[in-house]
């Protein structure tokens, strides 16, 4: 099922939270969600999962619009919630079963189903466990056992990896991937490099509006611009080099970044490389080039570029 | 009606294991059989074989107890965030309504069968009138849907338990005494209105054993509106 996002607005009095947008989630593909604390993407969320009206424009979900409620989307979306909310005194099992029943998994799927998801989340040793009794990790896995239970097509998760263990956000992370090979899945979070781990594409979105959106490599060559080269050249008088780097014409500009290691930074001109020509300098000039790292730009770079005004 | 169900049998579970079933349910038996058989103006006092004196307790203790019972049920699951969970799984803002208005429903009318032993004892001291006491009985039943209700209404406008309690309480005083003294205080149509809303002489006239459709559609009409009123004030999140 995939999901189409068209001109979506929502007020919350004097403030837009989402302010017309418009993307798409094709089935079969994870989209990361970014943006800083109060850009709009739990209000987004709770749109697309149906917990909120929506003011201005609409959601498609495998061509039907969540604002008829005879479609009964909600039984196709798996929503692991902000904070992960929780029924404290309930066991695993039994809050399990309830959230299966509700999503109408018949009786006699449903102990498989909550085995099933057990084993995934890895709540094997917890499971008769109050939720109340459980560490914050336990609890997040339980959310996303919830999310998961009756085999959703499409997975909305509001930040899935807080509160786990580093091994425990690498499991998780896999399994969004697998999970993304068939299903749709949208899930917002803070942490960049779980994006570039996870996600098929990025939506960047800041103050309610889209800044950004496609995968990261599109968003890192956009946001680059011209190449960055690290170089270490050895064997040689460093303003010497210096002056020699300058004269290639591919290169815009040369710096210091350490004068007594050696250590250049060397920006190209716009769509060129120096780095054939800075090879053969140092042939030509007996210099020993012991490092040359093309910079890239960070995500984090581009998702600072872009939201903050 | 599955789903209204799964939730009304989590809402009794959940009522059992926080022991808040047991102390309602010891309340209202110990504060009932207390005035019922032992102090007062109890049976004993009246000399009939009849439960009038503890149909009329019942009705002041189930007055308290069902906005103890009732006030949890939305406030709750605003504060802690679960009503979204809910809202977002295949349930619709009717069905978790009916869902915990049932589940409240069924926890009272559990209260209730646990006097059957009063029953049992005073058909064995006396001729006991079978039908007036089946009318007492639906009279409570009526009235603690009714105060469930609004109940329910009152839980699902705030995030606060106990603010949730006092506005039950105190819309519940209203049909419990207000409208009575009102009715008492004025005549001509204006009378007649108060008299018509206050639940005591509607609950009065179905324990005495007439059952009439006047009172029947009282009762019902007042739950409708409360439930009704509940679902809106949910509704209302989509247009904040």
């Amino acid at each position: 099922m995939d999901i189409q996002i068209e001109k979506l607005t929502k007020t919350y009095g004097p403030q837009t939270a989402v302010n017309d947008i418009s993307f798409d989630v094709k089935t079969g593909e994870v989209l990361g969600f970014l943006g800083p604390n109060g850009a709009g993407k739990s209000t987004t969320m709770k749109m697309i999962t149906g917990y909120i009206g929506i003011e201005k424009g609409d959601i498609h979900i495998g061509g039907k619009s969540v604002t008829n409620p005879s479609n009964d989307l909600k039984k196709h979306i798996g929503y692991l919630p902000e904070n992960n909310p929780l029924y404290l005194d309930m066991p695993v099992m039994d809050y399990l079963e309830f959230c299966g029943s509700l999503q109408g998994i018949d009786t006699l799927n449903i102990d498989k189903r909550i085995r099933e998801m057990i084993g995934v989340c890895g709540l094997n040793r917890e499971k008769h466990k109050k939720i109340g009794e459980l560490s914050k990790g336990y609890r997040q896995r339980v959310g996303l056992a919830q999310a998961m239970i009756h085999d959703p097509e499409i997975l909305v998760l509001d930040e899935p990896t807080t509160g786990l263990d580093p091994n425990q956000i690498i499991e998780i992370r896999k399994l969004i991937r697998d999970l993304g090979k068939e299903k749709t899945v949208i899930l917002s979070t803070h942490i960049l490099p779980e994006v570039e781990a996870t996600c098929d594409r990025i939506l960047i979105i800041n103050k309610g509006k889209i800044v950004a959106n496609g995968t990261p490599e599109t968003l890192r060559k956009q946001a680059q611009g011209n190449e960055v080269l690290k170089l270490r050249i050895e064997d040689g008088d460093a303003d010497l080099i210096l002056k020699s780097l300058k004269e290639l014409n591919t290169v815009q500009s040369v710096e210091y970044v350490q004068q007594n290691q050696n250590l250049f930074e060397v920006q190209s001109l716009a769509e060129q490389t120096s780095k054939r020509h800075i090879f053969n300098l140092c042939v030509q000039k007996k210099w020993v080039l012991t490092e040359l790292t093309p910079m890239e730009t960070k995500l984090e770079d581009i998702f600072r570029n872009l939201t903050v005004n | 009606m599955q789903t209204i169900w799964i939730i009304a049998k989590r809402e009794l579970a959940t009522f059992f294991d926080s022991l808040i079933a047991y102390i309602i349910l010891g309340l209202f038996l110990g504060f009932s059989g207390f005035f019922t058989w032992l102090y007062g103006n109890d049976i004993f006092l009246v000399g009939q074989a009849n439960l009038r004196v503890f149909f009329s307790i019942a009705s002041w203790s189930l007055f308290f107890f069902i906005p103890a019972i009732t006030m949890k049920m939305l406030a709750e699951e605003r504060k802690t965030g679960t009503l979204e969970l809910l809202l977002t799984k295949s349930v619709t803002d009717r069905q978790l309504i009916l869902g915990k208005f049932l589940g409240s429903v069924l926890l009272v009318c559990i209260a209730l069968l646990a006097t059957l032993p009063y029953v049992i004892t005073i058909s064995n001291i006396g001729n006991l009138d079978n039908g007036g006491t089946i009318c007492g009985y639906l009279g409570l039943l009526l009235m603690s849907i009714t105060y469930t209700a609004i109940g329910v209404f009152a839980s699902s406008i705030t995030t606060n338990q106990i603010v949730a309690f006092m506005t039950a309480l105190f819309i519940g005083l209203f049909f419990h005494i207000i409208f009575g003294v009102l009715a008492q205080n004025f005549t001509g149509p204006l009378g007649q209105i108060f008299d018509t809303l206050n639940l005591q002489s509607h609950f009065e006239s179905i324990s005495r054993g007439v059952i009439d459709s006047k009172d029947l559609v009282y009762f019902l009409s007042i739950t409708v509106l409360g439930l009704y009123l509940g679902e809106w004030s949910l509704s209302k999140r989509h247009f904040s």
